[in-house]
């Protein structure tokens, strides 16, 4: 099933999955109860009043983590053709591969080294 | 007979022979063919995640001494139908101040996104939803989603737990999504290609467990920490962040976040069996036919669901800062030297019988080596703690 036309097939799954979801939301939506009101829509903050605004200060650490997946995770996708085919290649496409994994495993203990990995 | 050794093709043809009478066009024809099979597998899949739910409670209620439910039916099964309907007579509320279209949109792109991976999951070689030619990236592409929603969740809710819920969520997924597409490289390399059904066909003599053994637990652990489970649900932490990114949801939102974990652990123990385990097979017992290659690979995947499970109610919740350092400290570093160390030996031994012996025991080293320098690593930071706070000795 599916030799000749897989992206259709995925495509179709795509919509189905998004229709199981937001069925079952709308079921819910028509059988339970609405009767909003101020105290039950308000935020929940541990019984009191919310202080200030959820647009909280949070930790640059998050933001240069992001930014090391980022390299890591381009560099993966570049390794997947190379993983394919590392059979049908000579010996030598295995060294390159390794060069290639040795700079990046490089810039991750540059970046270690700088302390970017530090969380404090 | 044709119909035990290949009942999807069967089915397929049959019904785009029937369709075809009717005076449709071919191309018609096998997208209403394709629509009404993907429906049929996504309702299995819902009823499979009903069943997940008991299985996940009872479950947990005999790690921790208890019975579990067993009023509703034997053994109470019938009591996530119960929650079910629960859920759905749940008042669903969407707090002041929420982006209402993108809090609506999370727990539905949540769910879609463990959906989607099902069309890849071969039950067995003629049972497979499509046999993409590159559907290690499309597992890797999916499982994205689901982190877009985590953090769509947490952005819309309008509440700090929930921003800080998913930030931690999202610093957590991308950074073993690293580990665990490094294993997924090796497992490509020793197959030599990215469908899921090749790589069940290359596993034909050995399973890659025995290939690449060190390899199939940092993609067990980066697995767990994918699905925000115990010790990594620092996403939904209880005592520190109320629910996390799901604080605010209500009824079947909630329960579709739920569902999704539960649903997403199962499928990822039908990975873990795909990628390391040989997928359908089980000492020859496969040969019978499709289907009962698809029951051996439903009961592996519920063997390692069960496995997460274990991990999940016996090991605490680890800090923050110990998971990003473990990740990035310690199972990048060793994923991408266990990738060149498999390209390198698998390449230099490609057609020998010394290949499997080989890879296991580098394998082994390359542990051997990870063990001995972390004990020296202890060592040294102990002894220059040790030496700093000495008391001076006067002479």
């Amino acid at each position: 099933m599916g030799s000749q036309t897989p992206w259709v097939y995925v495509g179709i799954f795509v919509l189905v999955g998004l229709f199981i979801p937001i069925a079952a939301i709308a079921i819910a939506t028509f059988l339970g109860p609405k009767k909003p009101n101020a105290i039950k829509q308000s935020t929940y903050e541990c019984g009191i009043e919310t202080v200030g605004d959820s647009w909280i200060q949070f930790k640059a650490q998050y933001y240069i983590f992001a930014l090391v997946f980022l390299i890591f995770d381009v560099e993966t996708v570049f390794l997947f053709p190379w993983a394919v085919s590392l059979n049908s290649l000579g010996i030598f496409a295995v060294f390159e591969g390794i060069i290639f994994i040795l700079i990046l495993l490089a810039g991750l203990i540059y970046a270690w080294k700088k302390g970017m990995l530090e969380w404090a | 007979m044709e119909f035990w050794y290949d009942p999807i093709t069967t089915i397929f043809n049959s019904l785009l022979a029937t369709f075809t009478g009717w005076g449709m066009s071919e191309i018609a024809a096998t997208v209403l063919i394709y629509a009404i099979t993907i429906l049929l597998f996504v309702t299995f899949a819902m009823v499979l995640d009903i069943f997940l739910v008991w299985i996940e409670r009872k479950v947990v209620a005999r790690f921790q001494d208890r019975l579990g439910p067993n009023r509703l039916g034997p053994f109470g099964i019938f009591q996530p139908f119960a929650d079910i309907v629960k859920l759905l007579i749940k008042e669903d509320i969407t707090p002041v101040g929420a982006d209402v279209i993108m809090f609506n949109l999370a727990p539905i792109f949540s769910m879609m996104s463990v959906l989607l991976l099902w069309a890849i999951l071969p039950f067995a070689p003629k049972m497979v939803g499509v046999d993409l030619n590159v559907a290690m990236l499309y597992l890797v592409a999916a499982g994205s989603i689901g982190t877009l929603s985590v953090i769509m969740a947490g952005w819309a809710s309008n509440n700090k737990y929930a921003t800080m819920g998913a930030f931690r969520t999202v610093a957590q997924m991308i950074s073993y999504e690293i580990p665990m597409v490094a294993a997924i490289l090796v497992v490509v390399v020793l197959s030599g290609t990215m469908g899921a059904v090749g790589i069940v066909e290359a596993q034909e003599g050995i399973p890659f467990i025995f290939y690449a053994p060190l390899t199939a637990l940092i993609f067990l652990i980066s697995a767990i920490a994918e699905l925000g489970r115990s010790p990594f649900d620092l996403n939904e932490a209880e005592s520190e962040i109320v629910a996390g990114f799901h604080t605010e949801y209500t009824g079947m939102k909630f329960g579709l976040f739920y569902a999704g974990e539960l649903l997403h652990s199962f499928t990822f123990g039908g990975f873990i069996a795909l990628l390391f385990f040989g997928g359908h097979r089980f000492f020859g017992l496969e040969n019978l036919g499709p289907i009962v290659g698809a029951i051996i690979f439903i009961l592996k995947a519920i063997f390692f669901y069960w496995v997460i499970m274990w991990v999940k109610y016996t090991v605490p919740r680890i800090r923050v800062d110990h998971m990003l350092a473990f990740n990035w400290k310690f199972l990048t570093p060793l994923a991408f030297i266990l990738l060149m160390v498999t390209a390198l030996v698998g390449r230099l031994l490609m057609d020998s019988l010394w290949l499997v012996p080989a890879l296991f025991l580098s394998n082994i080293f390359v542990g051997w080596m990870t063990v001995l320098y972390l004990k020296s690593h202890e060592r040294k930071t102990r002894e220059a703690e040790e030496a700093k706070s000495a008391p001076v000795v006067q002479h």
